[in-house]
């Protein structure tokens, strides 16, 4: 066999903002780190995502790692030497009218958050709309997190990987990896063309594209390939401060927009398309853009006196339980995983990073990983 | 006309030459098109008509072209009531087999047997320094204010760029009555010599352009070849005061006007197709991407056909032939029976047009060289207000060098004409800096809506 490309302490396959943080806080932990990206950097769920750099609306139990997470997104510029556009202008989660019962639930939620770290302010009627004149008539209530915000996909997991890189790690773009396993103590992975890659340690950070790396180890999960439904306006005076989405059982109604400093508006959300993974392509479904426009028409109406000059989409990576597989592997020691986030990996992506670092590097993590144990699998897939 | 079928539905989108000329055969052959276009009249870009409030002659508007104009015009009048036409009316997407149209009454689908896509061409820019202020056309826009509106736009305009249009518009601006400062072609003289070869395969149109030379130099105009564009000068206040050009012995020369056209030939509209799915590949002589299509019009995907300047540049004479050829093609592929000989006789047609646009392409080259040249200030993509220098910066600290990464790390491209206008200039200044070819860059994918949609838009027939 071809003497390997790279013989490094670390492996890691897929270079979304999950690997490419990993990445750079493993070699702040001073571990050699050789990432393997079988297209360019952050070019799919993590660039194309909507830009939400939001805690509130996880699951109480993912909150410490999403304070972990924000405590990054803070320093994040200055970690990066690049701007990744964080602003941290807030977060409102609305409900509607004809699901009072949301409100409850908002409480409920906030009571819980506000043990982990998470400050909500519920907000009704004349004190709602004073604030945040935009809402549409069929809007009841919000839940306002200030500390919350948006950031720049495009921008923000290329950046870390060339942080990582003047960090000491070695990036491969354009590396298809098709086989993987274990040989004694290492890992042998093989890319498309022939080049090998060796590590006694091996992270799987591959997106939609994890259960194929996860299966030739012998953990297969139902992972469902889908894309983003995302929108932009032409720019326009610079006025809406937070990130603002709806809380609602009906996907169709789960819309979102953000405005950047440059002064577009980013719509998202309402029906995920399709995506394919083995043609690196998705596409926008034109229905869907329509429905989504509908809904943020409802949600906002003064939107409507705007164009949308652009949609976009990309793969995103959807487990049954949208919860992510992340920490170790239950068949193989020295691999791990973090992938499958479910169309909400975007704000804690470099508290992932980090902790894996962590765990890699010290066997162990204070974030509770179990909810995300691919072994939970084991008998569905 | 009851005996016409709307079954299969073949889908025409543009009633420019092409448009018009694909929607008759399909009439002829018994099939009732749907004609889908952007504008209020028929007639496309180059024959565009003016409103129907003015009345002025086709001779006036049209020039030598005027004939040809009055026969796609009466062509299509007389057919109007016939097809299904649907003006004032935007494709905006196509998936699965059906376009999405936008109009003033809201979207809707449209499911096809076969698309033709005769969508047409804009300008091609080169940036130059200042362009962006208010006074700086486009060759094209410059037209379509005299022949939509009436009106010059300025009282002294400098018309810069290279190509037929550049002398084709300045000649129009001189007959309307409005001042002509010069025409600075960027073209060498020496081009046209060795052009001559494949231009004479169409000695009619080269007569006329000659004849246009010729009454531009016969009015005054200063007509200067060779020339490199400098800077547009004047200030974001008050907008255009002239242009500065080195000619083409070293000189530096100021010109004064108060409005400039600038143009270098023209880029097919090809967004539709690349939403179609459709394949294209890099034409070297030209430096674009191209949908790829076989000599009768056929694309990669099946159904799907592209005629007129929409798919090449070849011109509105042969916009007529390639229209037709792509609806034969269409009608051969549903089952119709179809000449071959009257094939064989536009296909020959549409060579010698391609043999002519070749030596258009040798006379009057994208300059591409400006774009390694353009100072850092320079605007590159006037959406998004992108300089040269940042998105060099982009190229050389990201190591960005694809077309799709340097638009998302820079923005270019990512504005309100998503790319349609910048994009050739972007893919020369990334080749440039990367110190790669340009193919090597790509092409911005195309990605909808077409042109911008109201937020506002709800199925026609509602609200």
């Amino acid at each position: 066999m071809a003497s390997p490309v790279s013989v490094s302490d670390v492996l890691i396959i897929g270079g979304g903002l999950m690997g490419t943080s990993a990445a750079l806080f493993l070699r702040q932990r001073g571990r050699s780190v050789t990432l393997l990206e079988s297209d360019l950097v952050g070019r799919q769920a993590s660039g194309t995502n909507f830009g939400n750099v939001r805690r509130q609306g996880r699951p109480i139990h993912q909150l410490p790692l999403a304070n972990r997470a924000i405590a990054i997104w803070r320093r994040a510029n200055e970690l990066l030497g690049a701007d990744v556009e964080y602003l941290q202008s807030g977060h409102i989660r609305v409900c509607y009218r004809e699901r009072p019962e949301n409100i409850a639930k908002m409480e409920e939620y906030a009571a819980e958050a506000r043990h982990v770290g998470l400050d909500l302010e519920l907000l009704t009627g004349n004190a709602l709309r004073a604030r945040f004149p935009f809402f549409g008539p069929d809007v009841l209530a919000g839940s306002y997190s200030a500390l919350d915000g948006h950031a720049n996909p495009r921008l923000t997991a290329p950046a870390f990987a060339r942080a990582a890189q003047r960090a000491g790690a070695q990036v491969f773009e354009n590396t298809r990896i098709i086989h993987a396993a274990k040989q004694g103590t290492d890992f042998v992975v093989t890319a498309e063309d022939g080049r090998t890659f060796r590590a006694p340690v091996l992270l799987i950070t591959a997106g939609a594209w994890g259960n194929k790396l996860s299966q030739q180890f012998g953990e297969p999960v139902p992972l469902t390939p889908r894309g983003p439904n995302m929108s932009v306006t032409e720019p326009v005076p610079y006025a809406i401060a937070p990130a603002v989405g709806v809380m609602t059982p009906v996907e169709e109604e789960t819309v979102y927009f953000r405005q950047v400093a440059r002064g577009n508006i980013i719509l998202g959300g309402s029906t995920r398309g399709p995506s394919y993974p083995d043609q690196y392509r998705a596409y926008v479904l034109p229905q869907n853009t329509m429905k989504q426009l509908r809904q943020i028409r409802r949600l906002a109406p003064a939107l409507a006196n705007l164009n949308i000059i652009r949609v976009w989409t990309g793969i995103e990576g959807y487990l049954p339980d949208s919860l992510p597989v992340m920490g170790r592997s239950a068949t193989t020691s020295g691999l791990f995983y973090a992938f499958g986030f479910s169309g909400s990996g975007f704000q804690i992506g470099p508290g992932v990073g980090e902790t894996m670092a962590e765990l890699i590097d010290t066997g162990t993590t204070p974030i509770d990983l179990s909810h995300y144990d691919i072994a939970r699998f084991r008998r569905s897939a | 006309m009851a005996d016409r079928e709307l079954t299969p539905r073949i889908v025409v989108v543009g009633a420019g030459p092409a448009g018009v000329r694909a929607a008759q055969t399909l009439l002829e052959a018994g099939i009732r098109p749907v004609v889908i276009d952007e504008a209020a009249r028929a007639g496309g870009q180059i024959y565009r008509r003016q409103p129907t409030n003015f009345r002025r002659s086709h001779e006036a508007l049209y020039g030598t072209e005027a004939a040809r104009a009055q026969a796609v015009h009466d062509g299509f009048d007389a057919i109007a009531a016939t097809v299904d036409y649907r003006p004032d009316t935007l494709v905006w997407n196509i998936a699965d087999g059906q376009v999405w149209t936008a109009s003033e009454r809201g979207y809707a689908t449209l499911a096809y047997d076969a698309l033709i896509l005769c969508t047409g061409a804009t300008d091609r820019l080169m940036p130059v320094k200042g362009w962006h202020y208010a006074g700086a056309y486009s060759l094209g826009a410059a037209q379509v204010a005299l022949k939509a509106q009436a009106c010059a736009i300025g009282a002294r305009v400098v018309f810069m760029g290279s190509g037929p249009l550049l002398y084709l518009v300045a000649s129009q601006y001189v007959k309307a009555g409005a001042k002509v400062a010069a025409v600075l072609d960027t073209s060498p003289l020496s081009n046209r010599l060795r052009a001559a070869v494949d231009l004479i395969a169409q000695p009619g149109i080269l007569a006329d352009g000659v004849a246009l030379t010729r009454a531009l130099a016969k009015a005054g105009v200063p007509v200067l070849t060779g020339v490199t564009p400098l800077e547009i000068t004047g200030n974001a206040e008050n907008g255009v005061n002239g242009v500065r050009v080195r000619l083409a012995n070293g000189t530096e020369r100021d010109f004064a006007a108060d409005a400039v056209a600038l143009g270098y030939h023209l880029r097919p509209e090809t967004q539709l197709a690349d939403l179609a799915r459709c394949d294209f590949a890099f034409d070297a002589k030209t430096r674009q991407w191209l949908p790829k299509r076989d000599q009768d019009g056929r694309a990669s995907v099946a159904g799907v056909y592209l005629a007129g300047d929409g798919a090449r540049i070849l011109g509105a004479r042969s916009a007529e032939v390639s229209g037709r050829l792509a609806a034969l093609a269409a009608l051969a592929d549903l089952g119709h029976k179809v000449d071959p000989l009257t094939l064989v006789h536009l296909r020959r047609q549409v060579a010698s047009y391609a043999r002519f646009a070749r030596g258009l392409a040798t006379a009057f080259p994208w300059p591409h060289e400006q774009a390694a040249n353009l100072p850092d200030e320079a605007i590159v993509c006037r959406c998004e207000a992108v300089t040269a220098g940042d998105l060099r910066r982009v190229v050389n600290e990201t190591g960005a060098k694809e077309a799709n990464r340097a638009k998302a790390f820079s923005r270019v491209g990512m504005g309100r004409c998503q790319g349609r206008y910048c994009g050739h200039a972007g893919a020369e200044v990334i080749a440039a800096c990367a110190n790669i070819p340009v193919e090597q860059v790509g092409r911005l994918r195309g990605q909808a809506p077409v042109k911008p949609l109201p937020v506002a838009i709800a199925p026609e027939g509602e609200e």
